[in-house]
């Protein structure tokens, strides 16, 4: 038993199926396209979706970075940069400047992305109104008429109970004034990024069988009241690596006693800051 | 000072060939071979390939085996290695009337043509642990009956069919082809076809606890169970360059026809409905199982009151396989420092205003 994959892993029929998802997705930013997700060899939940949107656009030139959390070097980064150098033999970097393709979960790079850069989102949950209307048949109602007063009460009965909205991840926005769209579960830190971002932001949800895009220099609003406007989250502490005040900071736990120290969570971002300081 | 944690490539690495290790176990015992998968284990193997959708003997004892024996890893091992075949071609609807049978009962008849075949059943075996079996040189000879089965036995359901008293098994209209839940997304509402493709590869636990449900008061639907078969059908193709049909082997299966009451409504008289279970191999469980929730979701066709978890398609459909809801909840031991942050800063707020609150009322 010795078997040949495909480069891509995936085979070519079902690239070309997923790069049409996309393309419709592109031409409607925001709307979630089902597809005809494939079983990878990762488990659901692990970034199935991402890796099929990453499978069907990637070629030999392509250099290829992938972060979770922010961080180029957790295990589950690791495994999917692995795969790809496996199955497409593709140059990989950790610099966000330097690559074409970048796979994320849970993050937007604090180096502000160029044009011609995709990123491709990890998606557990492609429905925003998921939470609040658990039938599938009634969410595409909704959002074919655009109707999203449930999300909105959502957040209006948060003002009231606790004087500010309580939703800091997955924070919903609005696409190109049309479609209410999950920007996956990064923190509403990252939401400002997604607007006019020069970039290409694809979306994809393996287990759910959705694509979604947010075309380079696209409107997105993150939700809001005009009395109780967005904000992001902010620290009082700076970076305990790099100094960045800029960043989003992880906390981390460094003794038995509970003491704690913030670094960021973006580990590109901080190498080169940390060398531009020695400097 | 703190450095951050690097290294994740050989810990993968080494994690490997730790689960090696551990697979093999102790290395003085003889290395399970995949023939004694298939020869001594064949209902592992035949969930692991229905769940798996693929009938491959071969390969589905590989997966167990790189499994440990654990099916729902092994399922997906088969399910990931599946999703890369290329299609050559579709067989043609088995015929499961002309199946070669080894076991037929039927609970609604006390006899019926061809008769009870029991078979290879552990039903009626007592459930004694059998010490004999933890020495090897087992040899059983079953004794052979005085004569063979007929080549094909009737269809219990028949019987009621050519009486009127239960519905009778058409195709939808137009006979549409069926859709391939592993090309297409599941969208709703779904047909038939594709809630039993679904069912056929859901969990077995799943649809078992569904199942039973239906028999606990959730979506309560009276059902018998008339006819049950297992044995060898045969699979044929017709390549469209030939024009002619071909059998290229046969498989085996277990069938299950539910009998289910029915009042009627205003435009079908009383009558009996159907719910249809269908497994690989030695699957009476499964198609049990599966027959009654099939039955269950044909709520809304049949015009009855939805009111339980089975009878819903969203609620059912949705969470059957076995490799979909294992990633997802296996997948929250991924990291999630950064949203927990978010979390942990939100909470955090909302607890000085709580305690800010408290503090002013006191």
């Amino acid at each position: 038993m010795n078997i040949e994959y495909n480069y891509g892993f995936l085979d070519e029929n079902t690239k070309r199926m997923l790069r049409r998802g996309l393309l419709k997705a592109v031409a409607i930013p925001g709307y979630q396209v089902p597809f005809g997700s494939r079983e990878m060899p990762l488990p659901y939940g692990w970034g199935t979706g991402g890796i099929q949107v990453t499978a069907s656009i990637i070629g030999s030139d392509d250099t290829l970075k992938v972060i979770d959390q922010g961080a180029d070097d957790t295990t589950n980064a690791v495994n999917i940069r692995r795969f790809f150098g496996r199955v497409a033999e593709v140059a990989t970097t950790e610099k966000t400047s330097e690559a074409t393709v970048i796979q994320t979960r849970h993050r937007i790079p604090e180096t502000a992305l160029k044009s011609g850069q995709i990123m491709v989102f990890q998606v557990p949950e492609p429905e925003p109104l998921r939470t609040l209307e658990a039938s599938e048949v009634e969410t595409r109602q909704l959002h074919a008429h655009q109707e999203y007063g449930l999300m909105h009460v959502k957040l209006y009965e948060d003002i009231a109970r606790y004087g500010h909205i309580a939703t800091s991840y997955d924070y919903p926005v609005m696409v190109n004034g049309r479609y209410l769209t999950s920007p996956s579960p990064i923190p509403k830190f990252d939401n400002p990024k997604l607007h006019q971002s020069p970039a290409l932001l694809l979306f994809g949800a393996g287990r759910e069988k959705r694509l979604y895009a947010i075309p380079p220099y696209t409107d997105v609003e993150s939700l809001a009241f005009d009395d109780h406007p967005f904000d992001v989250q902010t620290w009082d502490s700076h970076c305990a690596l790099c100094g960045s005040t800029e960043s989003y900071l992880d906390e981390i736990i460094t003794d038995d006693a509970g003491s704690r120290m913030f670094v960021c969570s973006d580990t590109d971002y901080c190498a080169t800051h940390q060398q531009e300081a020695k400097q | 000072m703190y450095v951050a944690v690097k290294g994740g490539e050989t810990a993968i690495l080494n994690s490997y060939e730790l689960l090696a290790a551990e697979r093999r176990g102790d290395q003085d015992t003889p290395e399970l071979t995949l023939a004694q998968i298939k020869g001594q284990m064949r209902l592992a193997l035949a969930r692991v390939m229905q769940e798996g959708s693929l009938y491959d003997e071969e390969l589905a004892a590989l997966a167990l085996k790189q499994a440990s024996g654990d099916a729902t890893e092994a399922v997906f091992l088969l399910r990931a290695f599946r999703t890369t075949l290329p299609r050559l071609g579709y067989s043609l609807p088995l015929d499961t009337a002309a199946m070669r049978v080894r076991r037929r009962v039927s609970g609604t008849f006390k006899d019926v043509p061809g008769g009870q075949v029991l078979g290879p059943t552990p039903d009626y075996t007592q459930r004694l642990l059998d010490f004999t079996l933890a020495a090897t040189g087992n040899a059983p000879k079953p004794m052979l009956a005085e004569q063979p089965l007929p080549d094909v036995l009737p269809c219990v359901l028949d019987v009621l069919g050519s009486e009127g008293l239960i519905e009778p098994e058409r195709p939808a209209d137009g006979d549409p082809a069926p859709k391939d839940l592993t090309r297409e997304p599941l969208m709703f509402p779904a047909d038939r076809a594709t809630r039993l493709q679904n069912l056929a590869r859901g969990d077995e636990g799943y649809l078992l606890g569904l199942a039973y449900s239906t028999q606990r008061g959730y979506a309560e639907s009276h059902p018998f169970a008339g006819e049950i078969r297992m044995g060898e059908v045969a699979v044929t193709v017709c390549p469209e360059e030939l024009g002619f049909e071909i059998e290229i082997g046969e498989i085996t299966l277990t069938e299950c026809q539910m009998i289910n009451q029915f009042a009627g409504s205003n435009t079908a008289p009383p009558q009996f409905t159907r719910g249809y279970g269908l497994s690989f191999g030695e699957g009476e469980r499964k198609a049990m199982a599966m027959a009654l929730v099939d039955r269950s979701l044909r709520a809304s066709e049949l015009g009855e009151d939805i009111h339980a978890p089975a009878q819903q398609q969203e609620f059912v459909l949705y969470h059957t396989d076995s490799v979909e809801a294992s990633g997802f909840v296996q997948h929250l031991k991924l990291p999630h420092y950064v949203d927990f942050q978010a979390e942990l800063s939100l909470i955090r707020t909302l607890r000085k205003q709580f305690d800010t609150q408290q503090r002013d009322e006191a």
